[in-house]
């Protein structure tokens, strides 16, 4: 299996990576619900989160899973980075790789931001932790870890995403996904929050919401990101959309009986997920909050790894 | 008792079915991919699993199991982990076969098979309903 450099999307991993990925992060978990949270994993590494974008999930999420496997995790937000002084952001980059960490994790409202610098910073492995509309993998293993727990594989499993495709990276790392690991996605979305060419995918359209739920294995739910809905035609009132695309108590009853309610956070209660369905026990939602931090534990372990294989697997078959 | 995986888990529960009539014996299995010291040249195999120890370790004596003694870095990186689930009153050490080759100051109080294999030789346990050691060269 090839090992990863940099992790810039789940585009660029094949299903038997993505396996290996969610597997270690499965291994993970464990570590975290120990009296004692702390591994020798990544001793002596040095982690820099460099966040252009405002997320405490994603941060505080990376920022554990570093610390917990004991590397030195420092955090730098473009608030008070020398971004605001001028500088551009490959000067940026090209400084914070001169103090020689071993990963660097980005976030930037700009899609391909990460395979940009990873042009000019040749010893610093990269992280993608979402750049603009683009990807966010660790979130999208993250799910795939939960959905493993809840099921084993998702192979087979009809998946219904609701919201604003358009501006989700969440949503195309998912496109990307189903079609590598083979689950059906229904997508559901007004016309004015689906993007272009969306059916190149090979997922399922639907506009109203109530069409796609009979037979939904489980019911992925979207933030409305109001802040990148500049354009003031593309969106109903708070209300409307709720009533329209929420998932409430009774969308969620014409799902399968043990559909899984997922949000990749963070949620806003009324409008696009009741709060009765937020709490119930369909609802996944911790668990992903939670896997989130194993699954980051296991990509900045794989990125920090040598590229050696295991020893069973470069001996011969000569037996004595 | 604690089986190392996934070698010294299979012994560990051949030797618990051995006991089980006379002792009540706490099981546990460690997967100690997170403590080895080799992860800046070797990534961690794929069938790494959780390590399951459901049992509170503080105070108790530890039986850890594993199939070959080999360099004994194994071992030294299965007491780290251990150290993160509490302080056991002792560890011991068993294992079915000692093929010599150690690197660290570590010894076995329990061994079914001494023997000496060259550097050069990768020594497995099979139990294919028999148990029997094999032997095979490795490449360079």
């Amino acid at each position: 299996m090839k090992s990863m450099q940099h992790l810039f999307g789940i585009a660029q991993l094949s299903a038997a990576q993505i396996d290996y990925l969610v597997n270690l992060g499965y291994s993970f978990i464990d570590v975290n619900r120990r009296a004692i949270k702390k591994a020798p994993t990544l001793r002596g590494k040095t982690i820099i989160n460099l966040f252009f974008e405002n997320s405490t999930r994603t941060r505080t999420s990376f920022e554990l899973a570093g610390k917990r496997l004991s590397a030195d995790v420092i955090n730098i937000s473009a608030a008070t980075s020398a971004t605001k002084k001028g500088e551009s952001l490959l000067d940026t980059g090209m400084t914070l790789a001169a103090m020689q960490p071993h990963v660097l994790v980005i976030r930037h409202a700009i899609a391909g931001t990460c395979e940009f610098l990873a042009d000019y910073l040749h010893n610093t492995a990269i992280v993608n932790a979402g750049d603009g509309a683009h990807e966010h993998p660790t979130q999208i293993l993250t799910d795939l870890l939960t959905l493993k727990q809840a099921w084993g594989t998702p192979r087979g499993k009809v998946i219904t995403l609701v919201g604003d495709i358009t501006h989700s990276r969440v949503a195309r790392s998912h496109l990307i996904a189903a079609q590598k690991l083979g689950y059906t996605l229904r997508i559901v979305a007004p016309k004015t929050l689906l993007p272009a060419e969306i059916e190149r995918y090979g997922c399922e359209i639907y506009h109203e919401f109530d069409d796609a739920l009979p037979g939904s294995d489980a019911v992925y739910m979207l933030r409305i990101q109001s802040e990148r809905l500049t354009d003031n035609c593309a969106f109903p009132s708070v209300r409307e959309y709720h009533e329209a695309y929420g998932l409430n108590r009774k969308r969620l009853n014409m799902a399968k009986p043990e559909a899984l309610v997922l949000h990749p956070g963070p949620m806003n209660r009324g409008v696009e997920i009741a709060t009765d369905v937020a709490d119930s026990v369909h609802s996944h939602i911790l668990q992903q909050v939670e896997h989130g931090v194993a699954i980051r534990m296991a990509v900045l372990t794989a990125l920090c790894a040598g590229q050696d294989e295991a020893v069973s697997e470069t001996a011969t078959e000569a037996e004595a | 008792m604690i089986g190392i995986h996934r070698g010294g888990a299979v012994v560990a529960d051949r030797i618990e079915r051995e006991l089980a009539q006379q002792h009540h014996i706490l099981r546990g299995n460690l997967d100690i991919s997170f403590y080895r010291d080799d992860l800046d040249t070797i990534a961690p195999n794929p069938e790494v699993r959780p390590s399951e120890l459901p049992f509170d370790i503080n105070g108790k004596t530890i039986w850890l199991i594993d199939d070959v003694l080999y360099t004994g870095r194994t071992i030294r990186a299965a007491m780290g982990e251990l150290f993160d689930y509490g302080r056991p009153a002792a560890i011991r050490l068993a294992v079915l076969v000692d093929r010599g080759g150690r690197e660290l100051p570590i010894h076995a109080d329990a061994v079914g098979l001494t023997t000496r294999a060259d550097p050069r030789m990768h020594v497995e346990l099979m139990h294919d309903g028999a148990w029997r050691v094999a032997q095979r060269q490795v490449k360079s």
